[in-house]
């Protein structure tokens, strides 16, 4: 029996480390600009634990095969407290994973601690059940106030504007696509108009939810290679439970270079 | 208030005698059946959302009869099937990791093993558990109304779970009851660890000092304290937003809500505050799940070693402060919902701090087994698969408690993998590795090794050919709480779904083998001994099943630490708690 578990524990151990060396199920493609530096740090995560998980399960497995009861009398080990083996490798323990929490911050720090430099393009982000709409603030660089009682799905005017009064909401061009243009920074701001969603790219390495009553600015900068994969085209979908439609609750992010983008944005103010 | 005073056994009504009981042993056993009856439910319902991801069109006309609106002609709906997983983690995380570990177990062996006649509150004790019992009544409940479950998970975030009907499916009166069920749940558990509390600080035997515990003893006690501080939180989160249903309040609503084109006239509410006072209960939540099976574990662990439990104290210090910092993790659940992103560092911190004491437990662990005579009873086989998954599911933790990576990882399969093998297997293997161990005591009869050994293997190794690929869900970026796979980056993944869906289904069926097992031994299983497993604490040394008053010598003296195995110069190899037998150092 000793003999069997330890077996099945490595042979678990092997299956499970060389699927995940192997890549054969794998994160998708990278295509943000802050999105090496958190691949990287996936992969430091990887070896680290990777490395417990084979000690620890091989050191199980081991322990397991090599004292077993064998039947041939006598006691076991008589051990209560070795306090200096606990103490060292309980800071052992502390160093290692406070330490790793301290490298993942540099990350986080760059992602979040800073806004969106001076000059990114700022677009609204909106959910509802079921929907993603996206809002440029058009040539005067300003959204338009948001009037909720205005809302009305069925008459087009999804955010609630008035263009006839609000000045500003004049120029605004909202979307069902997010185009953004390539190797120039982008602001979102994520609002949301009913419950909780979440806006979620895999290939941004980017997810922040968006709350009722709160706006949520989140940056980042596509890269070039982001037009060299899938036609630029990217799945945006929902990760927070909003209801029965959740899992259909989708758009697309369109990367373009920047005259390409240019042309875009006219064609959707042609249509507003 | 003292021990009640109770009249010949024979004379007690049946009724008395078995429901509406204040013996812990029936309270104790009560509770662990109400455990195995979620658990079933839960099961089923996890073989239903499993048979639907990976082949959604697929019929279960039973479906149809138990609600013909969440799957016509037996084809799940997708809000049938967010009804159907809300249901699933409800029942899971609070009536059964939360009651079986807990209150089933602790119930019917904290008198037992730390020597008392009796819990120091039986009245209370009978009424948590009816309050638990009726909490369930009005959870399931929620199946049989036309509005069906509520389709919020059982985190049920507002304003989802806050905004009423309007919201969806099962937003009404389902959404209600949860609440209520919930409610009536934190209020049996807080009365239960006022029971636990007491009866430890103030039922220990002559000798049974804090230092003479059994460590099972210390992991309920310390639970209850646990669940005294969080579930408090939990129950006055519930009353908020009861109140934002049916009051009219606004506590966790904002202003300019648009719901299905409807203008929400409420105000001043912030979403985020359910998550907080949620996730305050929810993440210690997770240890007051695994603390008792760590308590059961170490338990195990040392009388199969037949050597001292490793690092005894380092143990206690560990729970101490695991159950500490479980109260100053909860941000960890928040990186992504718009929680001040300085906060979300200080959670990280915090989130690895916590992982320390737990891998000392794991190092305790090992350090019990090293250098011990192994007996691999099918009890000591899921205490092993209790440490393998603890370690896999640990791991996956230290990924989420970084930010950047849990961007990415949160709310995908990874996160469910992650729950699932720390928190549900982890606590069911305890359950069954405690079942194994304890059945003898708490039936009088023992289980069949051989059934017993053929569901470890197929439930440990089924458990990782689930849980392991849903790992890999996660980093293809596989959305948790998605009814249907209809993105085209998810397309891919459906055998993969499969795959998970034909390794749920064999594991789920394996445990028909510990169903029947456990009944058919609980009538014809061989009588038990005393003492079966040559066991060092208290229980074993009353009958099996103990007598009405536990110890019908009187109450027991103590002269010795819970795990003296192996005691040079020892006649046996083993000292039992009670046995004034002297011993070097002990």
């Amino acid at each position: 029996m000793g003999l069997a578990i330890a077996v099945v524990l490595t042979l678990i151990t092997a299956v499970s480390v060389s699927l995940i060396s192997a890549h054969f199920w794998w994160f998708p493609v990278d295509v943000a600009t802050h999105g090496p530096a958190i691949d990287h740090l996936f992969t430091l995560t990887f070896i680290f634990t990777g490395a417990i998980f084979v000690l620890a399960q091989l050191g199980l497995a081991y322990l397991i095969w090599r004292y077993r009861d064998r039947g041939q009398g006598g006691k076991a080990t008589y051990l209560h407290e070795p306090a200096m083996l606990q103490v060292t490798w309980t800071l052992i323990a502390l160093i290692l994973f406070v330490g790793l929490a301290f490298m993942g911050h540099r990350t986080w720090a760059h992602m979040h601690y800073t806004g969106a430099q001076p000059g990114a393009l700022r677009i609204e982000v909106w959910g509802e059940q079921f929907a993603w709409y996206f809002r440029y603030p058009g040539p005067d660089g300003r959204f338009g106030p948001i009037h909720p009682s205005l809302m009305d799905d069925s008459m087009g005017n999804y955010l609630g504007l008035d263009r006839p009064h609000d000045q500003a909401s004049k120029d605004d061009i909202v979307t069902a696509t997010l185009g953004i243009p390539a190797d120039r920074p982008v602001q979102l701001i994520l609002r949301s108009k009913d419950v909780i969603h979440s806006f979620f790219v895999p290939e941004l390495r980017m997810k922040q939810d968006l709350v009722p009553g709160m706006e949520m600015p989140i940056h980042f900068t596509a890269t070039e290679d982001a037009l060299n994969h899938d036609g630029g085209r990217y799945e945006i979908v929902c990760t927070q439970l909003c209801g029965m439609g959740h899992y259909k609750m989708r758009a697309f992010l369109q990367v373009m270079t920047e005259k390409k983008f240019e042309q875009w944005l006219k064609q959707e103010a042609a249509m507003q | 208030m003292g021990e009640v005073q109770r009249g010949p056994e024979q004379r007690k009504r049946f009724v008395g005698k078995y429901i509406f009981s204040v013996d812990h042993k029936v309270i104790g056993r009560q509770f662990y059946f109400l455990a195995l009856f979620a658990a079933l439910v839960a099961m089923l319902l996890s073989w239903v959302m499993r048979l639907h991801l990976g082949w959604p069109n697929v019929q279960l006309p039973l479906l149809s009869t138990l609600s013909p609106a969440g799957a016509p002609g037996g084809v799940l709906t997708p809000e049938y099937y967010l009804s159907l997983l809300t249901i699933h983690g409800t029942l899971m995380i609070f009536f059964v990791l939360t009651v079986a570990p807990q209150a089933g177990f602790g119930n019917f062996l904290l008198p037992l093993q730390l020597g008392a006649r009796e819990m120091a509150l039986p009245r209370l004790n009978m009424l948590s558990f009816w309050t638990t019992f009726a909490a369930l009544g009005v959870l399931l409940s929620t199946f049989f109304i036309s509005d069906g479950p509520p389709i919020t998970g059982w985190t049920a975030y507002a304003p989802l779970s806050a905004a009423g009907s309007i919201t969806g499916p099962g937003e009404g009166m389902g959404q209600s009851l949860w609440i209520l069920a919930i409610a009536l749940f934190c209020l049996g558990a807080v009365l239960g660890s006022v029971n636990f509390i007491a009866t430890t600080l103030g039922s220990r035997a002559r000798g049974m000092t804090l230092h003479c515990l059994p460590l099972t003893c210390w992991a309920w006690f310390l639970t209850a304290v646990m669940i005294l501080l969080s579930f408090a939180v939990l129950l006055a989160a519930c009353l908020l937003l009861m109140m934002d249903r049916v009051g009219g309040t606004s506590f966790f609503l904002p202003a300019g809500m648009v719901i299905s084109g409807d203008l929400i006239h409420r105000g001043g509410g912030a979403p985020l505050l359910w998550q907080h006072l949620f996730w305050f209960f929810g993440h210690p939540e997770v240890y007051i799940t695994i603390l008792p099976a760590m308590g059961i574990i170490s338990h195990i662990l040392s009388c199969f070693s037949r050597k001292p439990a490793f690092g005894y104290q380092s143990m206690i210090y560990s729970m101490m402060a695991i159950g500490f910092l479980s109260f100053m993790v909860w941000g960890h659940h928040m990186f992504v919902s718009g929680m001040n992103p300085y906060t979300g560092f200080a959670f990280a911190v915090l989130t690895m701090a916590i992982a320390v004491p737990s891998a000392v437990t794991i190092f305790d662990w090992l350090g019990t087994m090293w250098g011990g005579k192994l007996r691999f009873t099918t009890s000591m086989l899921f205490a092993i698969g209790f440490v393998s998954v603890f370690v896999t599911g640990g791991l996956s933790g230290l990924f989420l408690a970084q930010p950047p990576l849990d961007v990415y990882l949160h709310d995908t399969y990874f996160v469910i993998a992650h729950l699932h093998m720390i928190m549900g297997l982890a606590g069911t293997f305890a359950i069954f590795a405690g079942t194994y161990f304890w059945f003898p005591k708490m039936f009088g009869r023992m289980m069949s090794e051989l059934l017993g050994k053929m569901h470890f293997w197929l439930t440990f190794i089924g458990a990782y050919a689930i849980f392991m690929p849903m790992h890999f869900l996660g980093f293809e970026g596989n959305p948790r709480r998605y009814a249907a796979l209809t993105d085209n980056f998810l397309k891919p993944l459906i055998p993969m779904h499969r795959f998970i869906t034909i390794a749920a289904l064999i594991t789920g069926a394996a445990q028909l083998l510990f169903v029947s097992n456990f009944f058919w031994s609980m009538f014809r299983g061989e009588k038990a001994p005393d003492n079966p497993w040559e066991g060092t604490s208290l229980e074993w040394t009353v009958s099996s099943p103990p007598p009405p008053e536990n110890f019908s010598g009187g109450t027991p003296v103590i002269y010795h630490g819970p795990y003296e195995y192996g005691v040079p110069g020892s006649e046996k190899d083993y000292v039992m708690q009670n046995s004034p037998e002297k011993i070097a150092g002990g």
